[in-house]
């Protein structure tokens, strides 16, 4: 049976075709698109929740999608141990759905960040990043007003021990600094895995970042990395 | 019928850009005295139940399955 991707399409989610086409059209893989009122994930062999605004962002990003009937499914498919890679508002969905720890807050400077920010490899024990480099600096668009990752203190200490911070924000030159940290994220987090390595959460877009016409290329790197080590493609 | 009055406000140990912007202009605006804004959310609920108790929690329930998210936010709610 060929690999299969599903790309779960909410109201509202605007990052989905982005999705689609990198994952089908660059990547290669059969993909296809998923309803949020779907909720049969067989044959699906890694699952994307795109980035956009699910119900207009209401009450809080991600608090009314996660109630949608697909998310029973994707509780059960995380629990059976499939991946799952959450980018944007797909990270906010997982944070909501109590799938990855901690919470989101408006950015520290209330401005919507759209720009190209570098990204340095934080740890390589998850499939996601595993055929990456330790330290490694990719170029990666984020495009959020509510990407200020907050969680306790106790909860980054125990992120830290788990080496489940996937992606910090940094300098071109990979220093982990506080004007690269754009939003006012704790610690500079900008993607964070679950304890077992099976989701992701990430607000920067590695999706619009795969085509050199279109600027950016250090997107193909990371899904290389993704499917690889999943062994999709 | 009962009326749930709820309020969500991020934790105080959390900043609120939002409330600071706010608090920046009510000094450019003269009120000096205003020493610092919190903004949060106001929700109400109508509610169905057979006491006053009842009603609280239901009201609590609903804060803390989707109203507010315990990770950054209090909630406190009032029953009439």
């Amino acid at each position: 049976m060929p690999k299969k991707i599903g790309v779960i399409v909410f109201p509202g989610s605007n990052c989905d075709h982005d999705a689609y086409h990198a994952m089908k059209h660059i990547m290669n893989v059969e993909t296809e698109f998923l309803w949020h009122k779907d909720n049969d994930l067989s044959g699906i062999d890694l699952l994307i929740i795109p980035g956009g605004f699910s119900y207009g962002d209401y009450l809080r990003s991600g608090a009314i999608a996660r109630f949608s009937p697909i998310m029973n499914a994707v509780q059960d498919y995380v629990k059976k141990g499939y991946p799952v890679l959450g980018i944007c508002n797909g990270f906010q969905i997982l944070l909501e759905a109590g799938l990855l720890p901690g919470a989101m807050l408006h950015n520290e400077k209330l401005r919507f960040i759209c720009k190209n920010v570098y990204l340095r490899v934080e740890s390589t024990r998850s499939p996601f990043t595993g055929a990456l480099e330790n330290g490694q600096v990719l170029t990666i668009p984020v495009s959020h007003g509510e990407g200020n990752y907050f969680i306790d203190k106790k909860g980054v200490q125990k992120l830290e021990e788990k080496e489940q911070i996937a992606f910090r924000y940094c300098t071109e030159e990979g220093h982990i600094t506080q004007e690269a940290n754009i939003n006012g994220s704790v610690s500079n987090i900008a993607g964070i895995t679950n304890e077992q390595g099976n989701v992701l959460g990430m607000m920067p877009h590695p999706e619009r970042a795969m085509e050199s016409i279109l600027g950016l290329t250090d997107g193909i790197p990371f899904f290389e990395s993704v499917l690889h080590k999943l062994e999709i493609a | 019928m009962y009326k749930a009055k709820v309020n969500v406000t991020l934790r105080n140990s959390i900043l609120d850009p939002k409330g600071k912007a706010a608090h920046h202009a009510l000094q450019n605006l003269g009120l000096k005295s205003v020493k610092d804004v919190r903004i949060g959310k106001f929700i109400e609920l109508n509610i169905n139940a057979a006491s006053k108790d009842e009603a609280y929690l239901l009201a609590e329930t609903a804060c803390a399955k989707l109203l507010a998210n315990e990770v950054m936010e209090d909630f406190h709610i009032t029953i009439e």
